[in-house]
């Protein structure tokens, strides 16, 4: 009740007509702008080889066809490891990279963000400034590394160093910083909680938009990877691997390319949709409160 | 009794006043033991695998090395070579900085004001509206339909499309020609560039406490604007300077678009930036090296932008 009397409040006193015209036209055109070509990349996939390859080409599809999905399918069953294979390598890294990211991520922005510690802040500059180095020229040595630890050719190689992204720890410091009140955490420890506990009990329900958004990055980082320099076996490799060694077959192959595109893209964008009806739920609980 | 004694002998100091600055980190190392258990599994991989290879890659800056013989300490000739011997470096450089200058504050700002916009919609219609601006980033390759899109031949839909209506009469090779390349790229930048600051500032905003509004409502806060200025962004400061960050990482950092796009090199070097020029001599030349000296150049500029910004936000809300 109380959120609806501030919207209205909010309103009457704050917001002009005009305002809100202007937004709205802005909001419609930049969306244009980014949905269009992402609904041509699924027209493009449910149409038949004649309209992809038609003169003048159209947008909108005038024969909609699964055949490029079926072929794809065809395609997908004379690779001699199978394919399931490709999706699980895919699936494992992806979660288990993204499983230690959060844990690892988060614990640490915790303790820099709420625990006053001696080295906390030049510890933190460090991990913003590494997040400038270019990482082209870091893969020689995280190669030496790798094969050091006898880790090449394995799944660890791609897992372990996604488990400590500069990008993940300082996403959820933020967060931690900005979102976590001192004087809850305060009480908490008085009461006797141990540190483990307001972690996980108070300070990671308070967050949870952000490590929704680290595991959508995380997820999405691992999904997409590609051929990596520490993996040979074809037993190994990943789905994104797999799927681009059969659409570089030429032209003929356009419409399978098509479909891999949306398969390729729905995953993550599946993922995606769940965890914000997460957010939803965790505003709706938290509108309460105000 | 010798227990007495000791204590006699060293009063254990109980106010910091009465410390040196080491004993009291000391103390208090010991006193947040646990927040250094909470740290160390990052810590260690993060030395491991990010640490390591920085401070490597910047003791290899001063060498040369090509990966099969030892490296040999040639110090600043790779940094000498950069800067008065190679011209296309120059021009990266030249590139990169127009393309930064261009599309990091622009991704930066339409993250923001559309993260903005869209907070005061119902929550389903919000999550409609962010999937559609957030989708084209996390969908993998899927930037490759500008290369359709813009397809050099009569098939590509805006060659045909300006065929049609008789705009040109041949069609345009758009990711050949210099002229077209960097705009174009632009372009795909500012559609891919919706990503984690954009959510992130979502976030942001969705944490943001309510009565903060009422309460500048009643101090005389009168418009959206200025609503946004002096309550909504110094509240969501963190957020801010998280996105600046990304900002720049992703703008000085950009490459494997173009490269996907236009091949590699692109037509005339029209959009040659500085990753182009590092992957160029660390992936293909095997000059470790001196790639190693691109990248700390990158590296410095990028902290020097990331100085300026620092700056300029401390500005906000004032």
């Amino acid at each position: 009740m109380a959120r609806l009397r501030t919207r209205k409040h909010k309103v009457v006193l704050n917001r002009s007509v005009g305002g809100d015209i202007g937004i709205n036209v802005l909001l419609i055109l930049l969306g244009a702008f980014m949905f269009l070509p992402m609904l041509y990349v699924i027209m493009q996939s449910l149409k038949p080889l004649d309209e992809l390859w038609m003169f003048p080409p159209r947008f909108y599809v005038m024969s909609p066809t699964l055949k490029n999905f079926t072929d794809l399918f065809k395609l997908m069953s004379t690779s001699w490891v199978p394919f399931s294979r490709y999706i699980f390598n895919t699936v494992f890294i992806s979660v288990a990279g993204t499983a230690g990211n959060l844990l690892f991520s988060s614990l640490a922005a915790y303790a820099l963000a709420k625990i006053k510690f001696p080295g906390r802040r030049w510890i933190f500059e460090v991990i913003v400034l590494s997040l400038m180095f270019n990482s082209t020229v870091t893969s020689i040595a995280n190669y030496l590394t790798m094969s050091t630890l006898h880790w090449v050719d394995t799944y660890l190689a791609l897992i372990v160093p996604a488990w400590c992204t500069s990008l993940g720890l300082y996403l959820m410091k933020q967060f931690m910083e900005s979102s976590v009140s001192d004087a809850v955490l305060e009480s908490a420890r008085l009461d006797g909680a141990s540190e483990f506990y307001t972690f996980l009990k108070i300070a990671m329900p308070m967050v949870k938009p952000a490590w929704l958004t680290l595991i959508i990055y995380s997820f999405q980082g691992l999904w997409n990877s590609g051929n990596s320099i520490y993996i040979y076996s074809e037993q190994l490799k990943t789905f994104n691997y797999a799927i681009n060694q059969i659409v570089a077959g030429g032209i003929a192959r356009a419409g399978a390319a098509a479909a891999s595109q949306v398969i390729m893209m729905a995953v993550p964008i599946a993922v995606f949709v769940i965890s914000q009806s997460n957010i939803i739920e965790t505003m709706g609980s938290s509108g309460m409160k105000d | 009794m010798s227990q007495n004694a000791a204590a006699v002998k060293t009063p254990k100091p109980t106010s910091r006043k009465d410390m040196t600055k080491f004993q009291w980190t000391l103390k208090e190392i010991a006193r947040n033991k646990t927040a250094y258990f909470m740290i160390a599994p990052f810590m260690i991989l993060f030395l491991i695998f990010t640490v390591f290879p920085v401070v490597l890659s910047i003791v290899l800056s001063f060498t040369e090395f090509n990966l099969l013989e030892f490296p040999t300490f040639i110090f600043m000739d790779n940094y000498i070579r950069l800067f008065l011997d190679d011209d296309i470096f120059l021009t990266a450089v030249q590139n990169t900085l127009v393309f930064a200058s261009i599309t990091g504050p622009a991704s930066y700002l339409i993250s923001l004001l559309v993260a903005w916009f869209i907070n005061e919609l119902t929550p389903k219609v919000r999550a409609v509206v962010t999937l559609i601006f957030y989708a084209p980033s996390i969908a993998g390759s899927v930037y490759l339909i500008w290369a359709t899109l813009f397809s050099g031949d009569s098939y590509g839909y805006v060659n045909a499309w300006l065929m049609e209506f008789g705009f040109i009469t041949e069609p345009i090779l758009w990711f050949n020609d210099a002229d077209y390349v960097m705009p174009l790229c632009i372009v795909v930048a500012l559609w891919t560039s919706l990503g984690t600051s954009f959510l992130s500032f979502i976030a942001g905003l969705q944490t943001i406490d309510k009565s903060l509004y009422e309460a500048g409502a009643v101090d005389g806060v009168r418009n959206r604007w200025q609503e946004l200025w002096y309550i909504t962004l110094p509240t969501m400061k963190p957020q801010l300077m998280f996105g600046a960050v990304m900002a720049i990482t992703n703008s000085f950092g950009f490459g494997g678009v173009v490269t996907a796009l236009c091949g590699f090199p692109s037509v005339d070097y029209a959009a040659h930036t500085i990753m182009h020029h590092l992957d160029d001599y660390g992936g293909q030349r095997f000059e470790v090296g001196y790639s190693s000296t691109i990248a700390v150049v990158l590296f410095v500029m990028m902290v020097g932008s990331n100085l300026v910004i620092k700056k300029l936000l401390s500005k906000v809300g004032q």
